[in-house]
């Protein structure tokens, strides 16, 4: 479904991304990880359009995203969780999702997605009026996924939804990546917690100072010695 | 009580309607767009001689004539946008300034150039109303309940309203509007219109109480800019909170010294403000 060949990118004379090649199909999970500076977060950005790419293609069901602006590309169907979850901190639970349904195509559904959302984080629905920016580290983090479901999209952008958080909330988190799967959609998502994130993804890319190292199922990489030594500690 | 501190008491919130509008829009552009036009009273200044040679001069019905310099002073703050800010958006904060500021003295000599510096008055006479010993001018309290209801057509714009929602949203993180399918640069034109058009609703209420003159902006400007930044830049509670304390040390101080060394307290209380509350009187 999305496509990624030969991207490069980067920021100023800085080049943080070389030659990354990638794809998730339909309804999978797919995984990236490395450590930080990687070019993880950088990845997502280039995606969503936050970024120009400087070479390559980036494709979304043959449609060609690269040198898209990035709020046409939430239109094309890609909803991107940024890394820090990235709220309107001064904005109701109940705004900040509406700011997701933005795009003219979400607006029209405004109220049904809210009711949707809600039936799927209940807890939103009982903090709608509450000032994001006091929310608990978990809550946000369901707020911030809410907000990028509202634009119903194709596929979901995580950019390290554990960070940040207490480990009992890390695994909440991760929790509710699981039920983003079940629900049949396609995430991309981008972690340092590697343990983790190797159990909710189907696959998954090892990326190191910008470029793809390793890449396999997950089943693979866990038993993979590199990837065991170095991001596991065992 | 002393009823003529009462009548300067309710000049004081009556003139305060006004500032609040003022600091409003003024307070919306800097929080949005995050530069100051400081030649926010000269485009009031403008909206004033749109309906004095309308209106006094071709005879225009007056609220027609207010209508259209609602519309055109937000027309002109589109084309301030895109012709002055938008070029110089990733600039130095000082530069911005300054291009506002020179627009600021284009806009007073343009003035001066067209309509010489003399003193222009609408000629409309409101009556005074008389409640109890208390003179109220009619005129000043209609300022007031416009400028008030301009304020809440405001907040319902922007606590009901998708675009009103990405207003509020802008400010509190700029980077991520693009992945809320935001288009920043259209937020920003809107933005300028809708603050253009307060300074045009301003001018309405302050040609029934002042003549127009290429300088009239000098006479509002600085107080503005002053109420702004003692509620916090972009802070638009404390702006409007701000316009109504700045407003009764103007009126109770005229009341007992003189207008001018009103507006002499009024620096003064906020040159103090501004080391005791630097970020503002509502700062937490």
């Amino acid at each position: 479904m999305l496509q990624l060949a030969g991207v490069s990118a980067g920021y100023g004379s800085f080049q943080a991304l070389f030659d990354v090649s990638l794809d998730v199909g339909a309804g999978e999970a797919v995984g990236v990880i490395g450590p930080n500076g990687a070019g993880k977060t950088t990845l997502m950005r280039v995606i969503s359009g936050m970024l120009p790419v400087r070479a390559g293609r980036i494709d979304l069901e043959g449609r060609a995203l690269a040198g898209m602006p990035a709020h046409r590309v939430i239109g094309e169907g890609i909803a991107h969780v940024p890394e820090n979850r990235r709220l309107f901190p001064g904005l109701t639970v109940e705004e900040n999702l509406r700011m997701g349904a933005y795009i003219p195509s979400a607006r029209q559904h405004v109220r049904e997605r809210l009711e949707w959302v809600y039936e799927l984080f209940p807890r939103l629905k009982e903090r709608r009026d509450q000032i994001a920016g006091t929310l608990s580290g978990g809550e946000q983090q369901m707020c911030a996924i809410g907000r990028a479901l509202m634009s119903k999209p194709k596929i979901l952008l995580m950019d390290e939804p554990s960070a940040g958080l207490a480990p009992l909330v890390v695994q909440q988190v991760f929790g509710l990546v699981r039920r983003i799967r079940e629900e049949g959609f396609t995430v991309l998502i981008v972690e340092q917690n590697v343990q983790q994130v190797l159990e909710v993804v189907d696959r998954a890319y090892l990326l190191e100072v910008g470029r793809i190292r390793l890449s396999g199922s997950a089943e693979e990489l866990k038993n993979n010695d590199f990837v065991r030594q170095a991001y596991m500690g065992i | 009580m002393d009823i003529y501190l009462v009548e300067a008491i309710i000049n004081g919130i009556l003139l305060g309607g006004v500032l609040a509008l003022l600091a409003l829009g003024l307070n919306l552009i800097f929080g949005v767009v995050d530069v100051v036009w400081i030649a926010y009273a000269e485009m009031v200044m403008v909206g004033m001689y749109v309906i004095y040679w309308l209106h006094a001069y071709y005879g225009w019905p007056l609220p027609l004539a207010c209508l259209v310099a609602v519309i055109g002073v937000g027309l002109l703050g589109i084309l301030v946008h895109l012709l002055i800010i938008q070029p110089i958006l990733g600039s130095a904060p000082i530069n911005q300034l300054l291009a506002t500021g020179g627009l600021l003295f284009f806009l007073q000599s343009f003035a001066t150039l067209l309509f010489g510096t003399d003193f222009r008055n609408i000629g409309l006479r409101m009556p005074i109303i008389e409640i109890g010993d208390i003179f109220i001018s009619f005129s000043r309290l209609i300022a007031f309940c416009v400028a008030l209801a301009g304020a809440v057509i405001l907040y319902f714009f922007l606590s009901r309203t998708h675009i009103g929602t990405a207003i509020r949203a802008i400010s509190q993180d700029r980077e991520i509007m693009g992945l809320m399918g935001v288009d920043e640069r259209k937020v920003y034109v809107i933005t300028s219109a809708v603050g253009g058009s307060l300074a045009g609703l301003a001018a309405c209420l302050l040609v029934l109480q002042y003549d127009v003159h290429p300088f009239i902006g000098l006479s509002f400007g600085p107080i503005t800019f002053m109420i702004c930044v003692l509620g916090g830049l972009g802070n638009m509670i404390g702006g409007f909170v701000a316009a109504f304390l700045m407003s009764q040390i103007i009126s109770v101080g005229g009341y007992y010294f003189s207008i001018e060394l009103s507006y002499v307290f009024a620096f003064l209380f906020f040159i103090v403000l501004m080391f005791i509350r630097p970020q503002g009187i509502l700062a937490k």
